[in-house]
């Protein structure tokens, strides 16, 4: 117990590496995503199937394989990234074609009324988007994304397999030395928790909050 | 780049990655129906036990969904022997974890299901006399699986995947099978060209099966 005390210093800058690597995917993926998630609801047909077949493809596989994929695989095709790059672009790649469907989702379930009453006043695309269809849009978009922010920060401690010392790493570190492993491990699993628990309460909160929207 | 590739290194070891595919399956069914059966009673008792009860019930899901897979995959296999006396192998282990993840989601699937079941439906059921056992049995259950089939397959999907977690503990799955091929044969990127396909492949074909039982059984919501 009193190890697990003692490692706390070296567990949180571990959870430094989580966070930032849950924050740099969640803001890249955002970006990314949004685009994409536009394009693939109005782009043109050839670019639809094209983000269609990358959303699908990337969700059909394990993260882990992705993760694997990205730092032993792409190396022969002379990319060579060192651990947390190879893992972030892993990351924001699984996390990108998540956030496409959440944005697909989210505008596709404004009613089509929506869209045809702001058309007969003569609103142009983009102000349809701006006035119209995004302010209702967000409000759906939020909840199953504050809640995927926090499949993000658990899906960061797949990283520690490739070695990047990030709270699941630096908990496996202290327990190779310790030999007494389930006090890190709870330790472990409460610093998860405080995080995730934290954002998927904010998600019900902002659901609850939103829920008045209705077609 | 003058990187040349060699399946062939791959192909002689295909037996290592077509036993972890099936392993990775029948893990995945195994862990899917326990799972089914601690979410059922769990949800069960949520909707008709007392306050301590739920309170209990919550705390069991909200640890689980808040906590990495692969950090319950190491406390249940490293962890828990070094407090209680059980001795488990890493296949073992790994169901056991996987099936207390998988009950957790389905706890609140079933809830959902639950209460989506009309009144009317129970009303009847009350109507011709069915006893509230009768009822459950009878009525709700029914109902309430042919609401909640679309998020059942969701969740038999994502578990296939969450399989892959198991090689942290070697056990020897499809994963397990193409990391062990990497490192024996140094052909990484052609051992992982062929299993990202095996993954899709099969989870394609689950989704497809599982959407004709939908079309069969599925209530549709109006």
């Amino acid at each position: 117990m009193s190890t697990a005390i003692y490692s706390i210093p070296f567990l949180l800058s571990g959870l430094a590496v989580t966070l930032t690597m849950a924050l740099l995917v969640v803001v890249l993926s955002l970006l990314l995503g949004g685009t994409l998630g536009m394009a693939v609801t109005y782009g043109p047909r050839p670019l639809r199937w094209t983000v269609r077949l990358f959303s699908d493809v990337v969700r059909g596989i394990p993260i882990l394989v992705l993760i694997f994929f990205v730092f032993y695989g792409l190396p022969a095709t002379g990319i060579n990234l060192p651990n947390f790059a190879a893992a972030t672009v892993a990351l924001v790649v699984y996390k990108t074609a998540q956030t496409v469907e959440y944005v697909r989702g989210a505008v596709q379930s404004i009613h089509d009324g929506q869209t045809e009453a702001a058309k007969s006043i003569g609103l142009t695309f983009e102000q349809r988007m701006a006035y119209v269809i995004l302010p209702q849009a967000i409000r759906r978009f939020l909840p199953p994304w504050i809640n995927g922010v926090a499949d993000a920060v658990k899906g960061t401690a797949l990283v520690s397999l490739l070695g990047v010392t990030d709270l699941m790493h630096a908990v496996q570190q202290v327990v190779g030395r310790t030999y007494d492993p389930m006090p890190l491990y709870v330790l472990g699993a409460a610093i998860y928790f405080t995080i995730n628990y934290g954002l998927s309460s904010l998600s019900r909160h902002v659901e609850g909050r939103y829920a008045y929207i209705r077609d | 780049m003058d990187y040349h590739y060699n399946f062939g290194l791959v192909w002689r070891h295909f037996d290592k990655l077509s036993y972890g595919m099936l392993l990775s399956l029948e893990l995945a069914l195994l862990c899917f129906g326990v799972g089914i059966i601690i979410g059922l009673l769990l949800a069960l008792l949520h909707v008709s036990g007392g306050r301590l009860t739920r309170t209990l019930v919550a705390a069991y899901v909200e640890t689980i969904r808040n906590v990495p897979l692969i950090l319950l995959v190491y406390l249940v296999f490293y962890g828990l022997p070094t407090i209680i006396n059980v001795h488990y192998n890493a296949v073992a282990s790994f169901v056991l974890t996987l099936s207390l993840y998988a009950g957790a989601y389905l706890v609140e699937t079933f809830r959902a299901g639950l209460a989506a079941v009309s009144r009317g439906v129970i009303e009847a059921g009350m109507a011709i006399g069915l006893t509230p056992l009768q009822r459950l049995v009878y009525v709700r259950l029914p109902t309430m699986f042919r609401i909640i089939l679309p998020s059942l397959s969701n969740t038999f999907i994502s578990l296939f995947k969450d399989t892959s977690i198991a090689s942290v503990i070697a056990v020897p799955e499809l994963t397990y099978g193409a990391n062990w091929i990497g490192t024996n044969t140094f052909r990484t990127i052609e051992v992982y060209t062929i299993i990202t396909p095996m993954y899709l492949a099969t989870g394609y074909a689950i989704v497809l099966l599982l959407r004709q039982l939908e079309r069969t059984f599925a209530v549709r919501r109006t």
